[in-house]
């Protein structure tokens, strides 16, 4: 058999082989090994394509996070102001009632000072007077005991009514 | 590296069975002149037996030893099937009804009235051959690596069933990366999107290739046979792609060949001519490198093994051996580079074929 010269067994051979295995390799081997890995392929680019949905999603989520945070932080330094707000307001409205309280508590110990000093001073004026009086009388019982004090006296008040 | 290790033993072992092979041939021709030439032709050629090695009896007289293989033969309408052991390697005429068959260079012819052959000037015989559809060496090759594929393919498709989420195990997981490799880096890129059809053609033509580029670099049975390296094999196999291109191919691509646009008129005719025979110089392109590289690769192993013989020293082997293997570890590469070049220029002419754009 020469080296370049097709012989026509192998050709016939060759063929038959040929065609045989292309058949039974398409229908055993290729089409399931193809469709397996079509399958997963699809499979992997589906997960892919999942991972990269779930990130977005959860960087929407961490966005919302961050807003809820924020939303909270707020919230917090909005009450936080707030009570600081309260507290003063507390604390200032205490300090007025206190000194409104102080104030009519002096002004009623003024009152009641002013009262009694006013008592006490009629009190003195009467003590006076009292005293006055018996002086007087002690005096003028002193000067009628003298005799004719008394007669002169009389005279005097009836003159001075004559004269009305 | 122990893989390595391991590679590199048998790859010794494998070259050092190829010398011995080479050996028995020599002694056959004992006290003639050790002719390489002969030696290497017929390493490469096909062949009805499986030659294995020749043995001398107590009497002297020398025996072959080899696996004998069907010989099928048509003649005149009638059908001889006989074993190839029958023809005693040649020296015997095998007689079946009324017709002889005497094989001659492993050929065989029919024999003349005297029951024997007619030779020209030349030594060539004259007489008429029947039609030879043996089961020869290389057929039994190229039948046994059919099987081969159809057990690894078919056993890595039904690995699929026994995996829950559909991954490659075992022999799947390391034939699929070359699935997925003819179909990502040869039918992809040069087909298009029409590459669906033409995958089961260019897987099988790509692993059928490899898979005899690599049987035949074994040199005892069942490899030793020159399947990639006969010029009827990569015939039949350019002839496929051939009719596959020229079967799919689109207006666009008959437009091509026949009315080549931008083309003068009266340059057309030239043109066209030239394109039409284009159709055929690209098979025959595939034919010829396939069937020059694998055989170019088993003459150059042989011819270096030979060189042994040639210098009749044992002390030439080192040097034999050395770039006997580094021609084998070269080989191994040619063989997926020839399976992928193939591979790769069929789908090239099949998407030129079935291209809509111009």
């Amino acid at each position: 058999m020469n080296l370049v010269t097709p012989d026509i067994g192998l050709i016939f051979w060759t063929t038959l082989t040929f065609l045989i295995l292309l058949f039974l390799l398409k229908k055993f081997a290729w089409k399931p090994i193809l469709n397996m890995v079509k399958e997963r392929d699809e499979s992997i680019e589906n997960a892919l394509n999942a991972a990269e949905e779930a990130k977005k999603e959860m960087a929407v989520l961490n966005a919302k996070n961050e807003e809820l945070l924020q939303e909270a932080r707020e919230e917090r330094d909005k009450m936080l102001k707030e009570a600081r707000d309260t507290k003063d307001k507390m604390i200032s409205e205490a300090k007025s009632q206190a000194r409104e309280e102080g104030d009519k508590l002096i002004r009623n110990a003024r009152q009641s000072i002013e009262t009694e000093k006013k008592a006490a001073l009629a009190d003195i004026k009467n003590q006076v007077a009292t005293l006055s009086v018996e002086v007087a009388e002690r005096i003028l019982k002193e000067k009628l005991s003298e005799g004719d004090g008394q007669e002169k006296l009389v005279e005097k008040y009836i003159q001075d009514i004559n004269l009305n | 590296m122990q893989y390595f290790k391991g590679l590199l033993k048998s790859l010794v072992l494998i070259f050092l069975s190829a010398t011995v092979a080479i050996q028995a041939q020599a002694s056959q021709d004992e006290g003639k002149e050790f002719n390489p030439g002969d030696v290497i032709m017929h390493h490469i050629a096909d062949s009805h037996g499986w030659h294995l090695w020749d043995y001398t009896d107590e009497n002297g007289e020398k025996h072959a030893v080899s696996i004998p293989l069907p010989v099928i033969l048509f003649h005149n309408g009638g059908l001889d099937m006989f074993m190839s052991s029958a023809f005693h390697h040649g020296e015997e005429p095998v007689t079946k009804g009324d017709v002889t068959y005497i094989m001659h260079h492993s050929d065989i012819y029919i024999a003349n009235e005297a029951g024997g052959l007619d030779f020209d000037e030349e030594h060539h015989p004259t007489n008429a051959q029947p039609l030879d559809l043996s089961i020869t060496k290389n057929v039994f090759m190229m039948l046994l690596s059919g099987v081969l594929l159809l057990v690894l393919f078919g056993g890595a498709a039904r690995s699929y069933r026994k995996s829950t989420n559909g991954s490659p195990r075992g022999l799947a997981s390391f034939l699929e990366p070359l699935v997925v490799f003819v179909r990502d880096d040869i039918a992809k890129p040069n087909i298009g999107d029409k590459y669906h059809r033409f995958m089961p053609y260019l897987l099988t033509i790509f692993f059928f290739i490899w898979i005899n580029n690599l049987i035949g670099l074994i040199p005892f049975f069942p490899g030793g046979a020159n399947v990639t390296g006969n010029i009827a094999f990569t015939l039949t196999l350019s002839v496929f792609t051939f009719i596959v291109t020229n079967v799919n191919g689109n207006k666009h691509y008959w437009r091509h060949i026949f009315a080549t646009p931008g083309v003068p008129i009266a340059v057309l005719p030239i043109m066209a001519l030239v394109e039409f025979i284009g159709i055929f110089t690209k098979p025959f392109a595939l034919m010829v490198r396939l069937f020059a590289n694998i055989t170019a690769g088993h003459i150059i192993i042989l011819s270096l093994v030979s060189l042994i013989f040639v210098f009749e020293s044992v002390f030439i082997s080192p040097i034999s051996i050395g770039f006997g293997l580094f021609m084998n570890v070269l080989e191994l590469l040619v063989a997926a580079l020839q399976a992928y070049i193939f591979t790769l220029l069929s789908a090239m002419f099949i998407g030129g074929a079935v291209e809509e754009h111009h």
